[in-house]
């Protein structure tokens, strides 16, 4: 039927319209790059940490650029944008047309899910031509990973979108949700070494288990199917509870 | 009878505590213009949003061309064109390109440069919706309702914001649109509008509809002869009006005097005025109009002095 071409519209679209967004796309794109730059000329960065096997602090600090980029993304920017269109009734508005809402919504996503992979393309490139940084030794593997971390972290976003009932609330929960994700993804404190008792709680958490998987993966060995499961129940679920608590209005 | 477009049941919508459609039935001909026509509040509303399945019904049922909204709102959704009362669009669309997108979501659109260019749309295709003034989103958003060809199109307070020229030029629209086949379903408060467009009109007031008829029908069973309107010169005893013989209602409306009654109504009326000292100003004696009708019908006691 004529939905699919319809649904591509809505797509295009959006896609031009986040286009305009160039606030947002700061944030999700330039600003991760921004960061590992910044924290890879800090001399002491480019010392091992010790129990990580010879990884240098910018190293690690590769992938965790990954996930915050990809978790502001998910729990800020994507919420924000479903928040306006709530509010201004644009989410009613298509409930009329053929299409249906939900098409933006997936429009929306898709688009942030992509700028999230072209600032993760751009860390890693920058790592590796200005600090040198490895690349994934496991590039299969880091790239499921990556895509189930994707998922995972739009997920929490997707929950937010559908919970928060203005996007007053939502941005306080987005920045409320968006810390502890940063700290289980080892923003602060990378995962790797963080102390037994704390790793063996954070390795449940989304973020977490993304971070352990994607730190595997950069070291060479296929992630841990544990983590890759944490991952894709936490995705599931959150899903779920999305789709069945998502207003449209 | 031709073919039914829409029919309502016994419709039954409830928020809360407060009733706001209270057991509405009617039925909409295939290429009639039909009105909703009622105060705010009334219902209106909600009785359309629940004939294109944005509410459901508490109590009765809705058919669309056979279709039931609630249940099937997919098909709905591809013969019924709908203008929404507080329902923008993404802020930095342009007009263009949200002609272009609603196009593509239909099966068979009719070509939008022909709607932008009749509703004054044409000059504005590259601004940004943000930046269109309240007449010019009214008008892109009834563009948008019609662009898909719909059999049914519900357009609710169609007139808001339009300057008299382009509301001419909107109401123009409305009856070639019909004169084309599609059946309109249109909630307007304003008079005029319900008069000038529509074939049946249904007045609703507090949930419930207080009379369907043709526009002349419901102007013949008002019954007062004549309304008399005048703007007082000074503070004016609604309640000595009220009381004279042949007076059927009185009521203060927008610093406006409003008296209906008997023939013979202004002959009485006059003294009145003289005794408490009120110049009629702007006095206008009119036979019966809609606004008798509806006044009459949607009764509630305002302000008892101006």
């Amino acid at each position: 039927m004529a939905t699919a071409t319809a649904t591509a519209a809505v797509v295009r679209t959006e896609a031009r319209l986040f286009g305009r967004e160039l606030g947002a796309l700061f944030w999700t794109v330039l600003f991760p790059t921004a960061l590992v730059a910044v924290l890879g000329s800090i001399p002491s960065f480019s010392d091992p940490v010790a129990g990580t096997g010879g990884l240098r602090t910018i190293d690690l600090y590769v992938s965790v650029a990954v996930l915050m980029s990809m978790s502001m993304a998910a729990v800020m920017a994507m919420p924000a944008a479903v928040f306006a269109y709530r509010e201004a009734g644009v989410l009613r508005r298509l409930r009329t047309t053929p299409v249906g809402p939900g098409a933006v919504l997936l429009a929306q996503a898709l688009l942030h899910a992509a700028a999230v992979i072209g600032a993760s393309a751009l860390v890693l490139t920058i790592g590796r031509v200005a600090y040198d940084t490895p690349l994934p030794e496991s590039p299969v593997g880091y790239l499921m990973a990556y895509a189930l971390a994707l998922v995972a972290t739009f997920s929490v976003g997707a929950v937010i979108t559908s919970l928060v009932p203005n996007s007053r609330i939502g941005t306080a929960v987005g920045t409320i949700v968006f810390f502890p994700m940063l700290f289980t993804a080892g923003v602060w404190l990378p995962v790797q070494v963080m102390p037994d008792v704390l790793r063996e709680i954070v390795v449940v958490t989304p973020l977490g288990a993304a971070s352990e998987a994607l730190a595997e993966a950069m070291a060479g060995d296929f992630p841990d199917l544990r983590h890759l499961v944490v991952v894709a129940v936490w995705a599931v679920v959150l899903w779920l509870v999305s789709v069945r608590t998502f207003r449209w209005e | 009878m031709g073919s039914a477009a829409v029919v309502v049941d016994d419709l039954r919508k409830r928020y809360g505590d407060k009733v706001a459609v209270d057991g509405i039935s009617l039925r909409v001909e295939e290429g009639e213009i039909f009105g909703i026509l009622g105060p705010n509040g009334a219902g209106k509303t909600t009785t359309v949003e629940c004939v294109a399945g944005l509410r459901i019904g508490d109590e009765g049922s809705v058919r669309v061309h056979g279709l039931d909204p609630w249940t099937d709102r997919p098909a709905l959704t591809r013969i019924l064109g709908i203008q929404l009362q507080e329902s923008r669009l993404q802020a930095k669309i342009t007009v263009r390109e949200a002609l272009e997108l609603w196009t593509a979501l239909y099966d068979d659109p009719v070509a939008w440069p022909d709607l932008a260019e009749r509703l004054g749309l044409t000059e504005l295709l590259p601004q940004r919706y943000a930046k269109l003034s309240g007449g010019q989103q009214q008008r892109l958003s009834i563009a948008l309702a019609l662009v898909g060809r719909p059999r049914v199109v519900v357009l609710d307070e169609l007139s808001t914001g339009l300057d008299p020229r382009a509301r001419r030029d909107v109401w123009q629209l409305v009856r070639d649109v019909r004169a084309a086949g599609t059946t309109v379903l249109l909630v307007t408060h304003a008079m005029e509008e319900a008069q000038q467009l529509c074939d049946r009109i249904a007045i609703v007031d507090r949930g419930r509809i207080r009379a369907l008829d043709t526009p002349t029908g419901l102007v013949d069973a008002a019954g007062p002869a004549t309304t008399t309107t005048f703007r007082p010169s000074a503070p004016t005893d609604l309640e000595a009006l009220r009381e004279l013989p042949g007076v059927v209602s009185v009521h203060a409306d927008d610093g406006r005097v409003v008296v209906t009654g008997a023939d013979d109504t202004v002959l009485r009326l006059l003294p009145v005025l003289e005794r408490q000292h009120v110049v009629p100003q702007s006095l206008r004696v009119e036979a019966g109009s809609l606004d008798t009708a509806y006044l009459d019908l949607t009764a509630d006691p305002i302000e008892e002095t101006v």
